[in-house]
């Protein structure tokens, strides 16, 4: 009887470490897969070229700078509205129905596919304010999406923040504001930052969206550069202009028939989820110092 | 700041806006009885028919292949990481989940269309090269980090002295593990799975990739269907003008869609919160 049920006891032990197995093993498989066949055409004749009919002319450089812009856009509009709108939350607003409906709509948002983002700024950004297809167009809407992981991770990193920090700086005749931007932001700025980053490796894998607003498949030229060589020296131009983000050009290569685009897809498959992990590596670490760190 | 935070609310209740207002138009045309009982939905053809059915039963095929994907894997994982590991292990694997969560859903839909199709070939050598099978097999996979950690979460949250009790009248790891914490814990359990079911729905890319393009009334996952949101990303792709029917199509499958998933959302949500309370 007790052999019996030590038995399941081990038996039950094997399955669950499968059940890991299977999940850990996946994201193995998944990066050998795209490593095999998309390391042969990641170099730099694929980092700088733009897409083309032939395949092994093919590259990324237009989605790979699109991207940037794009990211540029959302960090800009993302990250303080949803720094602002955590620290009102958590800081100054009291319960009122108000805040109990902002924080329902943050939840929801949290919940909403991207792709009915991309409806939103279908409706909203392209048409009724009439900003089209556009660099600024995507970044808004990628702001939008990621606002709530902001929101609720930077929520998270101040309610980490002993509520004595706060009394110390009041007793001291600190305003509200003062405490904040000199104590509790500061202290919490790694939790922060990891919410932050987080939040921009989703917005750079996001496709959804992006494809709903319009970005272009095929794309031969760059935005206008930034800096010009006449006063005031920066232009902003390229807010305006048509573009394409690396998970655009994957979705393309990959609907195009053929090994060799396949293959392409699979190179710019390697460059997305490398960043990706890239970024979540980075944040995992910071997580990881602050945690040792940290005695309150 | 106040400002800041009203974003959300302005952006929830702009989705709904925009949603209605562009389905109002699409609902002067086509009538709600057609769209809701219509078995085609072709409005890009000459001969247009305006049924969601068969975009409703893509969506749900791909979500419930998924579910009895992650369901399963995301319980006995939650399980064995709540009840067994041991915490270096759990410190290994919780990120490792995450990193799964992270990857973009465009490559889960090259996964999906070059590796798991593929594969599933081998198996059965007559599945053709869209299909949903695949796909709703890598949708599975990737609601399995937020199955495993939100049921994770609600079995953590059981109090050890349940545990201790059982363990005191002689029952094994998994018989208190299984007869304790999991029904003590079982709000939160479905409450996963509810959220799961959520995303899963609400998935893009994977199966607009690799589960094909057309709109087909079919249950069996060997064919190829289109889903609500493949439905929408072809549209997206091509170029119609504004204001036509087919352009109103999309945002009147996206109120579908969005109803749908607020509703999964909300019921999930309730019962987070219910378990919360109990303890």
């Amino acid at each position: 009887m007790i052999k019996r049920r030590k038995f399941f006891e081990a038996w039950f032990k094997a399955l669950g470490l499968s059940a890991l197995a299977l999940a850990v093993g996946t994201l193995v498989l998944l990066f050998g897969a795209l490593l095999i066949d998309g390391i042969g055409r990641l170099d730099w004749q694929f980092l700088t070229s733009f897409p083309s009919r032939h395949a092994s002319q093919a590259g990324i450089l237009p989605a790979v700078v699109g991207s940037t812009l794009v990211m540029l856009v959302t960090a800009c509009v993302g990250i303080p509205i949803g720094v602002a709108a955590a620290i009102y939350l958590e800081e100054y607003a009291r319960r009122t129905w108000l805040t109990e409906l902002i924080e329902v709509t943050v939840t929801n948002l949290a919940g909403v596919p991207s792709i009915i983002f991309g409806l939103l700024a279908l409706g909203l950004f392209v048409y009724m304010l009439g900003l089209g297809s556009s660099i600024l167009t995507a970044g808004l809407t990628l702001a939008l999406l990621i606002l709530p992981v902001v929101i609720v991770t930077t929520r998270e990193a101040i309610r980490a923040i002993p509520v004595q920090i706060r009394e110390a700086a009041f007793a001291l005749g600190a305003t509200r504001w003062q405490t904040v931007a000199d104590h509790v932001l500061p202290y919490s700025a790694s939790g922060i930052l990891t919410g932050i980053i987080l939040a921009l490796s989703r917005a750079i894998g996001e496709t959804a969206p992006i494809v709903t607003v319009g970005a272009l498949t095929f794309i031969a030229f760059l935005p206008p550069s930034p800096m010009t060589d006449q006063p005031p020296y920066l232009s902003f131009e390229w807010l305006m202009s048509p573009f394409t983000v690396m998970p655009i050009q994957m979705f393309a290569w990959v609907s195009r028939p053929g090994e060799d685009f396949a293959a392409n897809a699979a190179a710019a498959g390697l460059l997305l989820v490398g960043m990706t992990l890239a970024m979540n590596g980075l944040a995992i670490y910071v997580r990881y110092r602050m945690r040792k760190r940290v005695s309150w | 700041m106040l400002l800041a935070a009203l974003v959300s609310v302005a952006t929830t209740v702009t989705i709904l806006a925009v949603l209605l207002f562009e389905s109002l138009g699409f609902f002067e045309v086509v009538s709600l009885q057609d769209f809701l009982t219509d078995t085609l939905w072709t409005p890009l053809f000459d001969d247009p028919h305006y049924g969601i059915l068969p975009l409703l039963a893509g969506t749900i095929v791909t979500s419930v292949v998924g579910l009895l994907v992650a369901i399963p894997v995301g319980t006995v994982s939650a399980i064995y990481l709540s009840e067994f590991a041991s915490p270096r292990m759990r410190e290994v694997i919780k990120p490792t989940l995450e990193l799964l969560g992270a990857v973009p859903t465009v490559v889960y839909g090259y996964f999906a269309l070059l590796v798991v199709t593929p594969a599933l070939q081998l198996l059965w050598p007559d599945i053709p090269g869209f299909n949903m099978l695949g796909p709703g097999i890598v949708i599975g996979i990737m609601i399995l980090p937020l199955v495993i950690s939100l049921s994770e979460d609600a079995m953590r949250a059981v109090p050890m002295v349940l545990r201790e009790g059982s363990y005191a009248m002689g029952a094994t790891h998994l018989e208190t593990a299984w007869r304790v914490v999991v029904p003590a814990a079982t709000s939160g359990i479905v409450a996963a799975y509810v959220l799961g079911v959520s995303r899963a729905v609400g998935e893009t890319m994977v199966v607009a990739i690799a589960a094909g393009q057309n709109p087909n009334l079919t249950w069996n996952p060997m064919e190829p269907a289109a889903t609500i949101t493949a439905y929408i990303v072809q549209v997206a792709l091509g170029d119609l003008p504004h204001g036509s029917i087919g352009y109103r199509s999309i945002f009147a499958a996206g109120l579908v869609l969005a109803v749908m998933t607020f509703a999964f959302n909300i019921l999930g949500h309730v019962m987070r919160k219910r378990f919360r309370e109990v303890y």
